[in-house]
């Protein structure tokens, strides 16, 4: 990265990522600003509570984190395997386990896709471009995450359902939306549409426009100038969106329930056999499945943490944590 | 290595069933029939090749009663419906979907098994239970799902209150006699099958009002030896109906397979299958057959004493109606 960016002043960003956006930009290049605070922080400087203290707090932290997250990862793994590998495979290999699989894969196929396609378009119309109504749409693109899953499913319910406003219209053309693929994809689109765009908006801005200015000048089109620069600059971090976005739309239940109509073999997702199963006393298929989605968790972790250091080592840092939701 | 496993993978997950059925119907049903069809649905599909020679796929959706009824009013593609309670199948006829006479198009109510509201006790049944009144003394923890939402635990609410108003002869004494049941119950649950897994997974409470069926099931799955299913001496008789959703089957061309399906119910293999899950049977021989499976429970249907389902559901369950009332205080 050059250091070029670093004179100059970012578009003031939007509300939800604030801050520390602009903080890092000085006449120092941007690794130092970032190391800086970091030797500030270094853990001996803080050290000023008496032992004891320090121990109760730290014990604290630890069993907060083994009760709520390392012991119900352990329960799911050993409920899943409480009755050997052979019953976990024969498990997993039910046509109904597989065909729950996948429909997961190819929904989260569908939704990562078109995020992409439109989370990378709209990063790019907010953080390049001024227009009246930006504020609003950066809102909007937002919304899905203020937003109960359940309500998002029940959106679609009341537009494509047989009562609902495009009802009689798909009925009468026989187009089935509501129950069966198109729409557990489109409230699976609609849960996770924040997730790219917002962690390229903020990079974008910061970045600026002055490499795709110098780049027009110098006789790029704006495809060309798109692909060849802004594209390159962004890619760790679209990566850690569509990384984000994926593990969600795989993990998502509550929007996904409302639409799916439960249809066995057919219409149920990785997450919607769990609950099923569970309900019907299978506690190690139950398991076994709630298993993979674990273990998409922990890849998820694991592949997110190579990209937040490559994102670090780039600069190419999103501001805003979306892994909170 | 990886490269040779993945396409491995990737076809076995793909490989979806290259078989395809002459006739696909969609069975949308509640909460507690998985076993039970699961089991008929494959004695139908076989009994329907040897006579036909056509093959016959049958997809299962389960869900709360209600739930499962406002799906199909939205537009899930239900060849027929198998639901918990006949209120449901009259919200779908409202709409349009089913014809408005659909109870009386098969025999029985439309009602090919029955049930009835049993007590499920710990074993021993160290508080004594053995009837309704049992279930209001002090101390007595009762779980049941949620009326408003579930349509097993309206028949709870009925079977306690038909108890109730026969016993002490007036509505009002009733209504305190629920009210008093429902101050025992510390948990709510949404669906039937909640209440189940509250109680015998999680080991809250010391009775779980149950359909007869269910409390069979969760006894076979979890062990005789920890659970003792009471029979009360009276309680309602449960009759799940089922029907063919009109609309949906004229417009798919499945209407001659779908009804071929719920007649199946009628034959003596049917009601065997019901028995067998212990559902009860509506045909007199087999039911005198399997007459030691069932306790001796004198049965009062809800058409006695609360004037059919529509009544029952506006009068109890509605907005502001007695189990609000009840609930608030």
């Amino acid at each position: 990265m050059s250091t070029q960016t670093s004179f100059v002043t970012p578009v003031a960003p939007l509300k939800p990522y604030a801050s520390t956006a602009g903080a890092a930009v000085s006449s120092l290049s941007r690794r130092e600003a970032r190391e800086r605070p970091r030797a500030i922080a270094s853990p001996k400087d803080f050290r000023t509570e008496p032992g004891p203290v320090r121990f109760v707090i730290v014990a604290l932290a630890v069993s907060f984190l083994t009760i709520f997250v390392v012991l119900p990862l352990v329960v799911v793994f050993a409920s899943a395997l409480s009755k050997g590998f052979g019953a976990y495979f024969a498990a997993l290999a039910e046509p109904e386990a597989l065909s729950a699989i996948r429909l997961t894969l190819m929904v989260a196929a569908i939704s990562v896709g078109l995020n992409l396609l439109f989370g990378v378009i709209a990063a790019w119309a907010i953080a390049k471009f001024d227009f009246p109504g930006k504020t609003f749409l950066v809102t909007l693109i937002d919304l899905p995450f203020s937003v109960s899953p359940v309500i998002s499913g029940l959106v679609f319910v009341l537009l494509f359902g047989a009562q609902g406003y495009w009802g009689t219209w798909l009925q009468a053309h026989n187009i089935h939306i509501l129950f069966a693929v198109p729409g557990i994809a489109l409230a699976t689109i609609f849960v996770t549409f924040p997730f790219v765009a917002r962690s390229l908006i903020p990079l974008m801005q910061e970045q600026g426009t002055q490499e795709e200015e110098a780049a027009i000048s110098l006789g790029a089109s704006g495809l060309q100038t798109f692909f060849r620069v802004t594209l390159p600059n962004i890619k760790w971090g679209l990566l850690y969106g569509v990384l984000l976005c994926n593990a969600r739309a795989m993990g998502e239940f509550g929007a996904v329930s409302v639409v799916s109509g439960h249809i066995r073999g057919e219409t149920n997702t990785m997450p919607l056999l769990v609950e099923i199963l569970y309900n019907e006393y299978q506690f190690v298929a139950s398991f076994a499945i709630a298993s993979l989605l674990a273990m998409l968790a922990l890849i998820t972790l694991v592949v997110k943490t190579v990209l937040e250091r490559r994102l670090d080592d780039e600069g190419q840092i999103p501001r805003n944590d979306s892994s909170d939701h | 290595m990886i490269r040779r496993i993945l396409p491995l993978v990737a076809g076995l997950l793909w490989a979806s069933s290259a078989f395809a059925a002459d006739y696909t119907l969609l069975n949308v049903s509640y909460d507690p029939t998985r076993e039970l069809y699961a089991d008929f649905n494959k004695a139908f599909a076989a009994a329907y090749q040897k006579e036909n020679g056509k093959s016959v796929e049958i997809k299962q959706s389960h869900g709360g009663s209600g739930s499962q009824a406002r799906a199909v009013i939205d537009g899930l593609q239900a060849d027929v419906v198998t639901l918990a309670l006949a209120y449901d199948i009259d919200a779908i006829a409202a709409k349009g979907l089913v014809a408005p006479d659909w109870q009386k198009r098969l025999s029985q109510n439309a009602s090919p098994y029955t049930s009835t509201i049993v007590f499920l006790v710990r074993k021993g049944n160290p508080k004594a239970i053995k009837d309704w009144d049992d279930l209001i003394k002090p101390g007595v923890q009762v779980i049941t799902p949620n009326p408003k939402t579930s349509g097993g635990a309206r028949w709870n609410y009925l079977a306690a209150w038909g108890f109730a108003e026969k016993k002490f002869g007036s509505p009002d004494k009733a209504k305190k006699f629920v009210a008093d049941l429902f101050k025992n119950v510390p948990v709510l649950d949404t669906g039937a099958r909640g209440s189940t897994v509250t109680f015998v997974e999680r080991d809250v409470g010391d009775v779980l009002l149950a359909w007869e069926n269910e409390a069979f099931l969760a006894q076979r799955e979890f062990g005789k030896g920890k659970f003792e299913i009471v029979a009360p001496p009276s309680s309602i008789l449960a009759e799940p109906p089922i029907s063919v959703v009109d609309k949906v089957a004229d417009k798919k061309g499945t209407r001659a397979v779908a009804e071929a399906y719920l007649k199946y119910w009628y034959t003596k293999e049917g009601q065997e299958i019901a028995t067998r899950n212990s559902y009860r049977p509506r045909d007199a021989e087999i039911a005198k057959e399997h007459e030691k499976s069932f306790a001796k429970v004198e049965l009062f249907t809800i058409d006695d004493v609360f004037g059919g389902w529509t009544k029952a559901q506006k009068d109890h369950f509605g907005e502001g109606g007695i189990f609000d009332q009840i609930y608030k205080n």
